[in-house]
């Protein structure tokens, strides 16, 4: 796998922007915080790009700012049907860690884990990144072996990754119940101490308003009505706001990737399903890590403002509507209250879903098509938030190049010819 | 939250069913005819349309029987429940049926017997 350091490109602002800093927050405070710049601008679309990116989240604005930041691209504009990182960047649980089976996948999660332990400098934004550990817990003796097999497999990739007993997590997290005559009894876990968490919004922001500093226009409210073609080659967007014009474009837009590949006659092995979470009422500090189950599709954390995070599983049938099965998080639940006494009294303040498009490896894709200059990155499922910076990183990558590079590579759409699956459902199927 | 009228129990909630995903992939007969790449569309590709959807399920906590249905993926309207080896007769499932690229693959031509075709192939 790869260990170097990844090309982090210009680093800081080396535009027009003001810095933020203790010091200039001092500054602003003399005028009330009044001539605070814009973080971005409100572009309007030009009539042609070197490179357009469909879709505003997380992974299409760090592949924009990556295709200016280390590629040097200028003309560079991302697409935005609704508002700046409203889709699965602002509904998911923030949870990062690259403790994965297989080689592809440690490659890929730990190149992301080195750029988000850098992201607050280079973006020069408070991404609040937070290393405070996800440990995965085990529920059963073949879950417990299972899990021993994967820690080594991660190990020998140099990731950090330990077992814990139930002793040990019972001194690690307080609050967790290790009576053993529970249905999701703690028979052991594994920790990730440079996993952890960081605020999803102030990921989506930092990258546009760096991206904005180095020129790429971000035009929201501006939906894709079609791909133009001329043969086999992209020649433009068409979007509710006219027609732009272009020859490479990088689609990043993840439930619905399957409906934008139809505009140009391709063919995606991705499901739409819907991934539900929720948050309770604020409550004074009790989680200070990340826990997961795979066995019971649960997750949770603590967040900056107290509330507790939960996400659930995804739902079991096809769907683009946002919402999921009442069901499913209360399995996630009934688990969470035995498993976490404490928050049986708590209630639920918030309760969303978003579409997140699986794929049957439950790995990404990131490809080029059998359209010349139409890319796609997509398929993250359940866990794409914590590969945020390493997506866009590889992904820009692929674009300015025309070629993907070694971490990229074994994420072609042709493995699913070959049969060169990465098979990630042990690791990532459920639990993010 | 689904309501779903199982054929042969009647409603239930969509607590006591599991989901097959899409329906009518007829198995080809003669693969080895097919090109990797066809045989793909077979194998890993699945229709993934935002609207009228045609997919498998099954009553798994009740009569543990396989229909098929036609639902809609924005709605989750259900606009028709029918048997294992029929097609939809509801307008909207028929146009989902006769619109889906898979119509076209070679993997499905190759799952049509060549002599006279069977009364009840594919599913």
């Amino acid at each position: 796998m790869a260990t170097d350091q990844p090309d982090r490109g210009l680093r800081g602002l080396p535009g027009g922007k003001q810095k933020y800093s203790a010091f200039a927050l001092a500054k602003k405070a003399m005028n009330y915080h009044q001539d605070w710049q814009c973080a971005w601008r409100d572009a309007p679309p030009q009539s042609e790009y070197d490179v357009v990116v469909i879709g505003g989240g997380g992974h299409g604005l760090a592949t924009a700012y990556y295709l200016a930041a280390v590629h040097g691209i200028k003309r560079v504009a991302v697409i935005e049907k609704g508002w700046l990182g409203g889709g699965n960047t602002g509904r998911n649980t923030t949870i990062i860690r690259s403790n994965y089976l297989w080689d592809e996948s440690a490659a890929i999660y730990e190149h992301a884990m080195k750029l988000w332990e850098g992201m607050s400098q280079d973006l020069n934004f408070n991404v609040m990144f937070s290393q405070r550990g996800v440990l995965t817990i085990a529920h059963s003796e073949h879950e417990l072996r299972e899990m021993s097999r994967r820690v080594h497999a991660i190990r020998l990739n140099g990731i950090d990754s330990d077992i814990l007993g139930p002793k040990e997590i019972k001194d690690f997290v307080p609050i967790i119940n290790i009576d053993q005559n529970i249905r999701y009894p703690v028979m052991g876990g594994f920790l990730q101490k440079r996993g952890g968490t960081a605020r999803h919004d102030a990921v989506a922001w930092g990258y546009a308003r760096a991206a904005d500093d180095l020129g790429v226009d971000i035009i929201q409210n501006c939906e894709v009505t079609g791909l133009r073609r001329n043969g086999r080659r992209i020649v433009g967007v068409e979007t509710s706001r006219g027609f732009i014009k272009t020859r490479k474009v990088g689609c990043v837009v993840a439930g619905h990737s399957s409906v934008m590949a139809a505009m140009a006659d391709i063919r995606l092995p991705l499901a739409s399903r819907p991934l539900q979470a929720l948050v309770s009422e604020p409550i004074k500090p009790v989680l200070d890590t990340v826990i997961m189950s795979n066995a019971v599709h649960m997750y949770i954390s603590q967040s900056d403002k107290g509330e507790m995070v939960l996400g659930a599983g995804v739902d079991k049938y096809n769907s683009y509507a946002q919402r999921g099965s009442f069901p499913v998080p209360e399995h996630m639940i009934a688990a969470a209250v035995e498993l976490f006494p404490v928050l049986s009294r708590l209630r639920m303040l918030r309760h969303w879903g978003g579409i997140v498009d699986t794929c049957p490896d439950a790995s990404p894709i990131i490809s080029k098509t059998d359209v010349d200059g139409l890319y796609f990155n997509c398929g993250w499922g359940t866990g794409g938030f914590k590969a945020t910076p390493g997506s866009g990183h590889v992904f820009a990558d692929l674009i300015a190049n025309d070629r993907p590079n070694s971490i990229a590579a074994p994420y072609a759409l042709d493995r699913f010819q070959t049969g060169l699956l990465i098979d990630e459902h042990g690791a990532a199927g459920v639990a993010h | 939250m689904l309501l779903i009228t199982c054929p042969h129990c009647g409603p239930r909630e969509e607590s006591e069913f599991s989901c097959g995903g899409e329906a009518h992939i007829a198995r080809p007969l003669a693969e080895n005819n097919l090109t990797d790449a066809e045989f793909a569309d077979y194998l890993f590709l699945r229709d993934n349309p935002k609207g009228m959807f045609l997919e498998r399920w099954r009553h798994a906590a009740g009569c543990r029987r396989w229909f098929n249905m036609a639902r809609d993926t924005v709605t989750h309207e259900i606009v028709e429940i029918y048997p294992m080896g029929n097609t939809p007769k509801s307008k909207a499932g028929k146009a989902a049926h006769a619109d889906s690229w898979r119509r076209d693959t070679a993997a499905e031509a190759a799952a049509k017997p060549a002599s006279k075709s069977r009364s009840k192939q594919g599913g």
